[in-house]
């Protein structure tokens, strides 16, 4: 395996933007990738898009070469990659394995989505096919309901507060008011996130992430041909992708994310380090504690003890491990297919301390992890400055 | 009819559009007494977990669970 580096970044600001088309939004991201690089788009071997349902959300099937064409990359393999919420991560993790294999030299991996054409009813519906149809969706459970239900669970074996739930949307919306292409620029109080209407029992709108249009896109090369573009290489460690059940009454336990565990324990292993040493996190907080079980998957914490751990402040900007300095789903913005790529954009940025108001004081590793569904897939990648 | 434990429950008020009308409505995985879960929706009398649950009816391959008095 030769060792790899992203090579370029780039993303649109993620927000309702009923101007912007799909197409539009992953070529003006790849386009901020290669600009970023200094590259062409001749360059670029092969390319992969991560995206959820654009299909259902849009019309448009065959996305990945009526996206690569429109970015001038032509001739090239062309991959859509679907894996729910973790559709980009998983597509990194393609892009990653084919440089690293030494198939590709220059592999640009892009994520999009375009969420907001469609009533709130309709999103809802579009996102719960996710889950398992002949089962927990028939029944009428949402994606909402399905983490509502993980949150239940936690908070009775647990102790886990409601309070805990809303420190990390306090959180987040604090690291996402100082990123300028955040969705949702707002810093609420506990009180405000305590009180946000019921989405699914215990948690309300201030748990739940955004609903938004956004596309984000990063270039891999090998190390050693870093040098050949314009911005410091940031090297890719480690990049693990797992999986689990889809359905939720499948698992043994719903307090925890096997895939998170099994993917975070590999990419960790491959970079050589434990997930303790990471500078910085961004973490998959489609649900407030989707992130709280993460810190505990990966191992930053013990079992059970993640609601504390965000209530006590370790998770914030200037705490002892900065969790979602982005903002994280629930305040820069969840365009489902975009979402992986875009972890990876921020640890890159984060790394090379180019992240302006929002930036982490200690800056040389960092993780991001991928969750999709309700945990039946996850990609965890390990970043670190060369 | 089945039995079981209510492992954990939800009450949704945001939903899916073919559930618009139903809102607000509870569903839960139950643990059943022969083994394995089902999820299910609640009918009747909120539910919390632990609490025993008897199938009551099923409408259109959905399992409808209801408290057990």
């Amino acid at each position: 395996m030769r060792a790899v580096a992203v090579i370029g970044v780039g993303k649109t600001a993620f927000g309702v933007l009923p101007d912007r088309d799909l197409r539009s939004l992953a070529v003006e991201a790849g386009q901020k990738a290669l600009a970023d690089a200094g590259g062409a788009p001749g360059q670029v071997q092969s390319f992969f898009l991560g995206n959820f349902a654009g299909p259902s959300f849009t019309g448009q099937n065959h996305l990945a070469p009526y996206i690569s064409t429109a970015l001038g990359i032509k001739d090239v393999p062309a991959t859509r990659v679907e894996a729910a919420c973790a559709s980009s991560g998983s597509a990194f993790y393609h892009a990653w394995l084919e440089v690293a294999a030494g198939i590709t030299d220059i592999a640009m991996a892009v994520g999009v989505e375009k969420m907001t054409s469609q009533p709130t009813p309709r999103v809802t519906e579009i996102l719960a096919a996710a889950g398992d149809c002949t089962g927990e969706i028939r029944a009428g459970s949402t994606f909402a309901s399905l983490f509502a239900m993980i949150a239940r669970r936690h908070m009775y074996e647990f102790g886990t507060r409601r309070e805990d739930l809303s420190a990390v949307a306090v959180k987040n919306h604090a690291n996402g008011a100082l990123n300028p292409e955040a969705h949702m620029r707002k810093v609420i109080t506990l009180e405000q996130a305590m009180a946000g209407k019921p989405i699914a029992e215990p948690l309300n709108l201030y748990d739940c992430s955004l609903v938004s249009d956004g596309a984000a896109a990063v270039i891999l090369a090998p190390l050693d041909r870093a040098g050949e573009f314009a911005k410091q290489a940031v090297r890719v460690l480690g990049v693990a992708q797992a999986s689990d059940f889809v359905a939720l009454d499948q698992k043994e336990d719903i307090t925890t994310f096997p895939a998170v565990r099994r993917a975070g324990e590999k990419a960790c292993r491959m970079a050589g380090i434990q997930a303790r040493e990471v500078d910085f996190a961004e973490l998959h907080d489609c649900f407030t504690i989707a992130e709280i079980i993460a810190t505990e998957d990966l191992g930053f914490v013990a079992r059970g003890e993640g609601g504390r751990y965000a209530s006590a402040g370790c998770t914030a900007l200037t705490g002892e491990r900065p969790v979602n300095p982005s903002g994280g789903l629930k305040s820069k913005g969840h365009p489902v297919g975009a979402t992986g790529v875009a972890q990876i954009c921020e640890l890159v940025t984060q790394i090379r301390g180019e992240a302006g108001a929002r930036q982490v004081r200690r800056h040389s590793l960092g993780l991001a992890e991928n969750l999709g569904g309700s945990g039946a897939t996850c990609v965890v990648s390990v970043l670190g400055s060369v | 009819m089945r039995a079981g434990t209510v492992y954990t429950e939800t009450v949704i008020y945001s939903a899916p559009e073919a559930f618009v009308a139903d809102v607000p409505y509870q569903t839960a995985i139950v643990t059943l007494d022969g083994g394995g879960r089902v999820t299910a929706r609640i009918a009747g009398e909120r539910v919390a977990i632990g609490d025993r649950v008897t199938e009551v009816d099923a409408r259109e391959g959905v399992p409808f669970f209801r408290k057990t008095s």
